[in-house]
This record gives structure tokens, C-alpha cells and sequence, in this order.
């Protein structure tokens, strides 16, 4: 079947879309947007996050035809998400060529110079959050979407947004220490 | 496979009618998981999603009636007031994302004897609404769950809604799991103090082959509560009340050993949390919750 939706502000199509596939592999394999991860495909482990209509879902439990018509957000439209929240204007997105170029660049300290990221992905560069990098896309899609209306969260508002993401590198305290660093200086407007 | 996608309640029920096979998914917290597994195959997959109605809610005199769809989080984050077993149980489910897409519908059609509602379900009082082209009717939720994921509805019925009733008095859920989030219920406990028929209900959730109610507890403490006047006089309930209380919720379970837990292990659990929430919830009562029914209270 062919599936019409909307991906980081672009409408999109997939088309032989098998109707027991779920939204994850339609982006993964068909839009060619590698970003959300593909873990335990039983909704435990959060890395295949996305947002749908807006909130936080993960993409494995979404059957591919329940999107048609509606509106996907992946980690690879966050940092042009973040900047329209930032002008609050709703215009632009990500197109499909440019979100499948996206990479953070560099493997140091300095990944991500040159290219253009949300403050949620800067926090965790600066933060250390990043090990494996595995659970990241999840975990910035999860992060962001709490920040939008809960630009103060105490730890346990974070440790409550983040409980579907689960990490095995890092212990969660830098991701922690990260999203109190986004919070922070979205509060002051840095 | 076939998708289906009804645009309306009716076309849902005409759908289900010529397919009594199809699969309808809502959150797909359950489905999809049995087909990324390969575990299921479905000739029919009956997306619910474009059906408005099955998310909205409606707050009556008596009771709520909760569409099939209403989210987890729509339930903690608007009907806390009216269904606060309800309320705390959705907060237990899985993960953020989890309680953004499943609903009580679904955990009624998989009915699974883990599905967290269940027990809040059936110490508040419930009925599910099913419908078919055939008509519609309303199944009291003690008489829903048959067996291992094994419920009343017939192949070519969907659930509509549950007629939730609001709560009288103080409700409490308690689940015991390895962690906060993301947990199947080892076991778990729903308590609800029925003050204006002065009646205690409970439910019992992962502990036998279906969610059911301790019966024999609830008719015990309602007869000790009774005697002793407490319902008035809102005094302390003694320690070998709740301790037999506790025990008969212990009896009241037929549990399994299995890698979540041990049979003895949840039988123990169900004692302690029937305990606790007995004490959380008649707390509350003999505070400022219960003076309306109490004798003599503050008015």
C-alpha cells in the first residue's frame, strides 16, 4: 500500500508498503532516514522515538497506515524543529535529501561544529551525554519534546520524560547533567 | 494482509461483521509488538485510529465514560478527580510514549491478567460497552475477563467504551515491579472505599489467570467495618482487620511461578499491598475526604 505523511514539515510517500510494517521501518528503509533506531521493536527501550502529531510515540509500535495523513517529527528535523519553535513560525521543514545528509561531524568534543543543532543535541555534545550514541536520537527526541512545555523541569520531571529510554553506556547521569544544561540555557535565551 | 481503515464507528462494525478476524489496533502497543515478532499474522489489521469518538470522554452523573482510545496520559493528566484508581494505574503503564498511544480498550481486548487497568477497573466498578452490527450492549467488568487473555466479547464485536464509576471515596493502585517505568506487573492491587454504600471493592491483577476481586476479603472487612461502626465513627481500623483483610486477598490469588516472580512471592505481595493501600485509603477517609459521610463529622 502507499502511505502519505508528513516528515519534519515535508510531506512525504512511501510506496509497497507492506500493511504489517511498522512507521520505524517506512523511515528507516523507505524514506532512507536512518536516524531512529531500530532496538528492541517491543516499545521497551525508547530509540526509536519519534514525535506524532506531536507527542512522543515509539515509531516500532506505530503501524505504517495508522500515520497517513499526520505529521512525523524524527531527530533528523529536531535542530530546524527547535528553530521554528525558537522564530515561532511554522514554515520551512526538512526535506528529505537534506535530512538524509545530516551528520554530526568529528568524534571529539568538537562534533557537531559546522552543523546546524538543536540546543538539545549541543547540550549533550557539551555534556558528554554521548557514548554509543545508540539511544541518543530517542533520547534528544524525548528530552526536546519535555523542554517544549516544561522549560523547568525538576530531575524527576526529567527522570519521569525520560523512563521509556533506556541507555547501557552512560548510567544516565551526563544525560542528566544534559538536559539541565538545555534547560538552563533555554531559560536565559542562550 | 489487508488494512482497513474505517473512517467511522459504523463503518468499523461493518467492517468487523464481514471480517471477524480482523485485528483492530489502536495504540498498537500489543499488536504491533506481536507482528515485528513474527507471532502473529493477521489476515486483517482494522486501524481504530481515524475513529474520533473512541478519544473522547464524558463525565456523567454516576460514572465516566471513557472511549475505547482515550491515552494513558489523557486519563492521568484530565480524570484524576473522577477515577483516581484509574489515574494512578495509567501512570504505572510503561513509558511516556507508551501511555501516548494505549488506552484502556486495548488492555480490555488484550486482557491480559498483567494489563494495569484491570484491577483499578474492577475495585471502582465498571461495564464495557461492546457493540456489533447485531446491537450494543454493556458487560459488567466482573463478568469480562474468561480466561487467559480471554475475554467476553464476541468475534464481531469491538469495545466502544468503559463506563467507568466515579469514585465516592478514596481509591489507591499499587504494583510491584523491578523498576519504575517499563515494567509488566509482577502483581498489582486496586482498592476503592465506597463510602455511600459503604462497601469496599478490590482488584487483583497478574496473580491468577484472569484480574479478579478478593470477594471473600471484601465481604469480610465490609461486615468488620459495619459491626464496628466505622464508616461513622471513622476509627482506625485494627492491625488483625488488615491482617486478615490482607490474608484473604492472599487467598483470593491463583498465581503461577514464572520468570517475573514466584507463585508464594506474589501471593505475599498481594497481602502486603492489599495492607498498604486498606491503610492509604482509610487514612484518607478518616481525613477531611470522608467527614461528608461520617455521623457526626464535620459538616
Amino acid at each position: 500500500m502507499r502511505v502519505n505523511f508528513t516528515v519534519n514539515g515535508r510531506p512525504q510517500e512511501a510506496d509497497d508498503v507492506w500493511e504489517g510494517e511498522s512507521l520505524l521501518y517506512v523511515l528507516r528503509e523507505r524514506l532512507g532516514l536512518p536516524g531512529s533506531k531500530n532496538a528492541c521493536e517491543q516499545g521497551e527501550c525508547g530509540s526509536c522515538t519519534v514525535r506524532l502529531d506531536g507527542l512522543p510515540v515509539c515509531s516500532c509500535l506505530v503501524a505504517a497506515g495508522q500515520v497517513e495523513g499526520r505529521e512525523v517529527v524524527t531527530v533528523e528535523g529536531l535542530a530546524d524543529h527547535a528553530g521554528q519553535r525558537a522564530c515561532g513560525s511554522d514554515a520551512g521543514g526538512t526535506s528529505l535529501d537534506e535530512a538524509k545528509q545530516w551528520q554530526a561531524e568529528g568524534a571529539d568534543s568538537q562534533a557537531g561544529e559546522g552543523v546546524e543543532l538543536s540546543p538539545i543535541q549541543q547540550a549533550f555534545i557539551d555534556a558528554g551525554a554521548v557514548q554509543c550514541g545508540f539511544c541518543t536520537p530517542g533520547l534528544l527526541v524525548a528530552a526536546d519534546e519535555m523542554l517544549e512545555h516544561n522549560p523547568d523541569p525538576s530531575d524527576a520531571d526529567i527522570r519521569e520524560a525520560l523512563s521509556g529510554n533506556l541507555c547501557r553506556c552512560t548510567g544516565y547521569e551526563k544525560i542528566m547533567d544534559a538536559v539541565r544544561l538545555a534547560a538552563a540555557r533555554q531559560s536565559e535565551g542562550v | 494482509m489487508d488494512f482497513l481503515r474505517p473512517a467511522s464507528w459504523e463503518e468499523a462494525l461493518a467492517a468487523k461483521a464481514e471480517h471477524p478476524t480482523a485485528v483492530p489496533i489502536a495504540g498498537g502497543t500489543d499488536v504491533m509488538v506481536e507482528i515485528n515478532f513474527d507471532h502473529r499474522r493477521p489476515e486483517y489489521l482494522m486501524d481504530l485510529n481515524r475513529i474520533g469518538e473512541l478519544y473522547e470522554w464524558e463525565v456523567g452523573e454516576d460514572s465516566v465514560r471513557l472511549g475505547a482510545s482515550v491515552p494513558y496520559t489523557r486519563i492521568m493528566e484530565h480524570l484524576r478527580a473522577e477515577l483516581p484508581g484509574l489515574a494512578l494505574a495509567s501512570h504505572t503503564v510503561a513509558s511516556p510514549q507508551i501511555r501516548n498511544r494505549g488506552g484502556v480498550g486495548g488492555n480490555l481486548g488484550t486482557a491480559s491478567p498483567a494489563g494495569d487497568a484491570h484491577p483499578a477497573l474492577l475495585a471502582a466498578g465498571a461495564e464495557v460497552e461492546a457493540e456489533s452490527v447485531r446491537g450494543c450492549r454493556r458487560i459488567p467488568i466482573d463478568a469480562f475477563y474468561t480466561g487467559v487473555k480471554r475475554n467476553a466479547l464476541a468475534p464481531d464485536e469491538l469495545i466502544r467504551a468503559v463506563h467507568v464509576k466515579k469514585a465516592d471515596g478514596p481509591q489507591q493502585y499499587s504494583k510491584v515491579g523491578t523498576r519504575n517505568a517499563m515494567v509488566i506487573a509482577v502483581c498489582a492491587f486496586g482498592l476503592a472505599l465506597h463510602p455511600t454504600t459503604r462497601t469496599v471493592r478490590t482488584g487483583i491483577g497478574s496473580a491468577a489467570p484472569t484480574p479478579v476481586r478478593a470477594k471473600a476479603a471484601e465481604d469480610f472487612l465490609n461486615a468488620a467495618l459495619e459491626e464496628g461502626g466505622f464508616w461513622d465513627n471513622g476509627r482506625i481500623i485494627a492491625p488483625s482487620v488488615a491482617k486478615q483483610f490482607a490474608d484473604l486477598c492472599s487467598a483470593a490469588c491463583n498465581p503461577i511461578d514464572d520468570v517475573r516472580g514466584t507463585a508464594s512471592y506474589r501471593r505475599h505481595a498481594v497481602g502486603v499491598m492489599a495492607r498498604r493501600t486498606l491503610t492509604w485509603t482509610w487514612e484518607s477517609y478518616r481525613g477531611t475526604e470522608g467527614a461528608a459521610f461520617r455521623k457526626g463529622g464535620a459538616a
